[in-house]
């Protein structure tokens, strides 16, 4: 595909990433792991991986941030660090 | 000490990128990953398995025992929750309940109550009014999110799906119902005990087919022997083995999901939701 | 200094993998919440595997399920069909390789099976301790 397109859900992907361990609201690291899922499985969409996107769409995105979210409720939502 | 953490992530960094500078570029065809065991995979599983989606035949034919042992690492994690997590529900002294005509809460001592009842509705510790939008747009989506899950399974031959996909999908549907009715309501027409029989049914499935394909006289998981099975021939049987064990990955995959997911969301004590 | 440049502009994505790889394994050492570094540990995971599927890429290949050419014989059913499917050659470099896929769809599936059990030790050190942070918890050790 057009590589410029490429590069930049690339740089998306490492400033969802960096975003995720740096928010001090554990709900917004979780949700925001979400997105990271969701810019991997496009990258993989683009490379022509269609059933490791489709996997990691349905199992990262969907699934895994459910959990997340289940356990941030059941423990405390702020953070110090 | 976090100063030691970040001056080893640098130096592993750096050690890392200097070993990648050897690697083939990007997108070669002659790269070494290439070259040795996949090029056997593309021309030979159309003769083979008779199954155009070369990852599903690779994972479910070519690379089977990968693929039940993998099932076996999921269910013994269903199960690990379930251990670590699972608490007795403590006999309360009284409960809440509220009379929907007309909003009035009452406190009952016991456990007295009918229990399925349509004008009394038990109120849970923060009871938040089930939004009545929600809860009907959702009504009408599961069923057709479950008819996708199972067409992902049926159709892993032809397009990209399998059994992963599809029982991710199946136990998302039952998810989403547990989130927008109550988690009670989800657990009374999916209990626990049968999400924990499906998982083990699943790599039961998984391994019969292995055990059959014994029985039958040839090596353990060679669907080929399951011709007089299907009655058709050795090629198309492999392709009929492989849709017999996307099932039960599918099987166990869904109950596995919806076992963490009980689990989960209520820390064990299964009375309410998220 | 040069060549060590347009040798990084080369490998320019094997460079954006590691970047990501760092990113993960710094919140699984240095950050204080448990849920962080479980954070981390899913970026570290789901870093490993965009690096090991970006190997069986290839330029101007498709993906990999067989296509179906038309035969102007289509009502022939079974045997004759798979083996008329056999006749035509497949180019091999017309495809991508499948053999990362398969191996990665495993390690995704033994992610989310591997963060289900991770969110559930937290839950439980939660209702134990009283907090996730990890220097509260090891005063609580030290002194009780």
């Amino acid at each position: 595909m057009i590589w410029q397109l490429e590069l930049i859900i690339l740089l998306l992907v490492i400033v969802c990433a960096v975003a995720a361990i740096t928010v001090r609201d554990l709900l917004s690291a979780a949700l925001l792991l979400g997105a990271y899922s969701f810019l991997l499985c496009l990258i993989w969409a683009v490379m022509g991986a269609v059933d490791v996107a489709f996997t990691e769409a349905t199992v990262g995105a969907g699934v895994s941030t459910v959990f997340c979210v289940a356990a941030v409720f059941h423990t405390t939502r702020r953070t110090k660090d | 000490m976090k100063i030691l953490g970040k001056l080893t992530i640098l130096l592993c960094g750096v050690l890392l990128m200097f070993f990648t500078m050897e690697f083939p570029d990007w997108g070669d065809p002659e790269s070494p990953a290439s070259t040795h065991l996949s090029p056997y995979f593309i021309q030979h599983t159309m003769e083979d398995t008779a199954v155009p989606n070369i990852v599903t035949s690779v994972l479910a034919d070519y690379r089977g025992y990968d693929t039940m042992f993998e099932t076996t690492v999921i269910l013994t994690a269903g199960l690990a929750c379930f251990l670590l997590l699972r608490i007795e529900r403590k006999k309360v002294p009284h409960r809440y309940y509220r009379h929907e005509p007309t909003g009035v809460t009452l406190r009952m001592e016991g456990d007295k109550f009918p229990r399925n009842s349509e004008v009394f509705q038990r109120m849970d510790a923060n009871w938040v009014p089930y939004d009545f939008i929600i809860s009907r747009t959702c009504r009408l989506i599961i069923p057709f999110i479950q008819i996708f899950a199972l067409y992902v399974v049926a159709h892993g031959h032809h397009s990209p799906g399998g059994g992963f996909q599809g029982g991710v999908l199946m136990g998302a549907s039952v998810i989403l119902f547990a989130i927008s009715h109550s988690l009670r309501a989800a657990i009374k027409s999916f209990s626990e005990k049968t999400a924990a029989l499906l998982s083990v049914t699943g790599v039961f499935i998984y391994a019969g087919t292995g055990a059959l394909c014994l029985i039958f006289g040839e090596v353990f998981l060679n669907y080929s022997a399951l011709a007089p099975l299907f009655g058709s021939d050795r090629v198309m049987a492999r392709s009929h083995g492989i849709l017999m064990v996307e099932i039960g990955v599918a099987v166990a995959v869904t109950a596995v999901m919806i076992w963490i997911y009980y689990n989960l969301s209520s820390a064990g004590k299964q009375d309410e939701g998220l | 200094m040069e060549s060590i440049f347009a040798l990084v502009l080369a490998k320019a994505n094997y460079v954006a993998y590691i970047i990501l790889m760092m990113v993960g394994l710094y919140a699984m050492i240095v950050k204080n919440n448990l849920i962080k570094k479980i954070v981390g540990m899913t970026i570290f995971q789901t870093a490993v595997i965009l690096f090991y599927v970006s190997i069986g890429c290839k330029r101007g290949a498709t993906i990999p399920i067989l296509e179906h050419h038309a035969s102007p014989e289509t009502a022939a059913h079974g045997a004759e069909k798979i083996v008329a499917h056999a006749m035509d050659a497949v180019n091999v470099t017309h495809y991508i390789n499948p053999l990362p896929h398969v191996l990665m769809l495993t390690a995704i599936v033994v992610g989310v099976a591997t963060l289900g059990v991770a969110l559930a030790l937290a839950i439980k050190v939660y209702n134990t301790y009283g907090t996730v942070e990890e220097d509260e918890i090891n005063q609580q050790l030290r002194s009780g």
